[in-house]
């Protein structure tokens, strides 16, 4: 990648320079790498920092001074029941605005890459618009709706319908672009077999587009495990995760927030290592064409 | 029925739920905000009455005017700042990072993996009195003398953090994307670096340069965490207002008057930035 052979000319100057004026001259060289390395740590300083944290052992209230090392917390991560109650209320959200965004997005996906029809446009912008739309002004106007429907509407179910509400959009970008990378071939394929439209569905197009779904799936839940403006508003007493935090931010925060936070963390990478090696796998064993276009050419006879 | 009416049918049932599910509950919402931000409180009742009432529009600009402006103020900063950052990191991730590409990567969205609370709970570590990143910080002369915390340096430097991996994907979504031939054929016509850079590099990174300050810019304007966390009263942003008018001091009308021109503002705002940017730049990107 370096500048090498233009420099070669220059050798013979080289052994006359000064190693200040080297030096100097492999800044420049490297200067944006070093930057891109800096921001690299910058990017993890706060993730060591929770680390780091959950091993103190604060005097007060606090958690934002160092006193010294203890395991306690790691320990028992769970012996605060309020915050075990809010985690295990935002991974049972998580995972029903998961299946039911996931499912709902990918059906929206397939009709828009595979369909034409009218009022396409209007069904994209529709898509666009949420994810151009800020938190607060979401939060505020599904608000709106459930006070003037029934005040006491307002808990789990409400959740549910505002996390389901702001990952659709999520799950059909995610979906449709592997569907747009997708090698239609193998589709006709199964279908010169003599396969009918729902068996190629199940046996070729859903394996293929498996680990597009599956990143979709991922996404939606970590937006709406880390959730915390829509939330905030559409809650009525219910209790998440984030809203835990946000409540005890005042009374102090407990270490073992901390704890859950890495423990989170680390559940969430491996998650993701196991999801780049299924996408790796999926890779290997079909032949996508990531650069091919979304084509509506369909083949007289196929369709 | 024929092969076209069942395709157009087997389109429109696939299309059905996410449609009704997103107007229903986003559209929907938004025609009774609107609403409701023309209601009047019947007095001595906590019901509202449908009148027109415009005057809750000027009332709630004429309070918050201030807070309003901060949280452009804010954001803009910080999407400049993130763009400063996150270009030369995603340069070097496309184009010289090798194997080292997917960690790098990985620790673009690492925070994201860390809940968004927690995260900034550690800002306010990172930037209390004792901490030797405050101190490196004075010693440099990079912030405000005395504390950080409560300070709108502090509010902007978590609001530049918390968004930064929104910069940095598309950025490196469309480098990657560029012909590493034609930054070949700049060197071969005798360019130097810098105006490969300036004239090559950096126009065909634009869709990435504007999907991601919009990306940015957008959540930063409405966000309230960070001015909530790291922010005192002096740095109270537009997001505050509005949560807490309608959560603790339950005036409806003027929360939804403030969200509306709100969302107003910022549509404008992208409207004129992408005719300015060139749209084109905008649609064909992926933000993840």
């Amino acid at each position: 990648m370096s500048a090498t052979p233009a420099t070669t000319p220059g050798r013979g100057s080289l052994s006359a320079e000064t190693s200040a004026a080297r030096a100097w001259r492999w800044l420049r060289e490297h200067a944006v790498n070093i930057v891109a390395v800096l921001v690299v740590l910058y990017l993890l300083i706060p993730i060591v920092v929770i680390f780091v944290f959950s091993f103190n052992n604060p005097a007060g209230r606090y958690n934002f001074t160092w006193v010294g090392f203890t395991l306690k917390h790691w320990a028992h991560p769970f012996s605060n029941s309020e915050l075990t109650n809010a985690m295990l209320t935002s991974i049972k959200l998580a995972l029903l605005a998961t299946v039911v965004s996931t499912i709902i997005g990918t059906m929206m996906a397939i009709a828009l890459v595979r369909h034409k029809f009218a009022g396409r446009r209007i069904a994209n912008f529709l898509i666009v618009i949420p994810m151009a739309t800020p938190e607060v002004v979401m939060g505020a106007s599904l608000l709106s709706f459930f006070l003037i429907l029934d005040q006491s509407l307002l808990g789990f179910t409400t959740l549910l319908i505002a996390h389901v509400m702001f990952c659709i959009s999520f799950v059909v970008v995610v979906v449709r672009s592997r569907l747009i990378g997708f090698d239609r071939s193998l589709e006709e394929a199964a279908k010169d077999l003599g396969a009918g439209p729902f068996t190629t569905f199940r046996l070729v197009t859903f394996p293929l587009i498996l680990p597009g779904i599956f990143g979709a799936a991922m996404l939606a839940f970590a937006l709406s495990i880390d959730d915390f403006v829509i939330s905030n508003f559409n809650a009525g007493t219910t209790v998440t995760f984030p809203l835990y935090i946000f409540g005890a931010a005042q009374r102090g925060i407990p270490v073992e927030v901390y704890v859950v936070a890495m423990l989170l963390f680390f559940v969430t990478v491996v998650a993701m290592g196991f999801a780049t090696w299924q996408q790796r796998r999926a890779e290997k064993m079909t032949a996508i064409r990531p650069e091919q276009e979304e084509s509506d050419i369909v083949l007289p006879g196929i369709a | 029925m024929s092969e076209a009416i069942r395709r157009r049918i087997s389109a429109y049932s696939l299309l059905a739920p996410g449609t009704l599910w997103l107007v229903i509950f986003f559209v929907i919402p938004l025609y009774f905000m609107a609403k409701l931000s023309l209601d009047v409180e019947i007095p001595g009742t906590l019901h509202y009455e449908f009148v027109w009432h415009w005057a809750n529009y000027k009332e709630a600009l004429e309070l918050y005017d201030t807070q309003f402006v901060r949280s452009f103020i804010y954001a803009g900063i910080a999407t400049l700042l993130c763009l400063i950052i996150a270009y030369p990191l995603a340069y070097v991730i496309a184009f010289k990072a090798g194997r080292w590409r997917n960690l790098m990567l990985f620790a673009v969205v690492a925070p994201f993996f860390t809940t968004y609370l927690v995260r900034t709970l550690a800002w306010e570590t990172i930037l209390s009195d004792e901490s030797p990143v405050t101190e490196f910080l004075h010693a440099i002369g990079l912030a405000p003398s005395g504390h950080i915390l409560a300070t709108g340096f502090a509010v902007i430097a978590g609001i530049t953090y918390n968004f930064l991996p929104f910069m940095v994907l598309p950025l490196y979504a469309s480098l990657e994307r560029i012909d590493t031939r034609v930054l070949e054929a700049s060197k071969d016509l005798y360019a130097s670096a810098s105006s490969t850079f300036w004239k090559v590099t950096l126009p065909l990174s634009l869709p990435g340069v504007v999907a991601g300050t919009l990306l940015t810019f957008i959540p930063a304007v409405g966000d309230y965490v960070n001015a909530e966390f790291l922010g005192g009263v002096n740095n109270r942003m537009i997001g505050n207002v509005i949560q807490s008018l309608y959560l603790t001091q339950n005036d409806y009308p003027a929360a939804a008057a403030l969200s509306f021109v709100l969302m107003a503002v910022i549509m404008i705002v992208v409207f004129v930035y992408i005719r300015f940017a060139g749209s084109e730049a905008l649609m064909g990107q992926e933000a993840v």
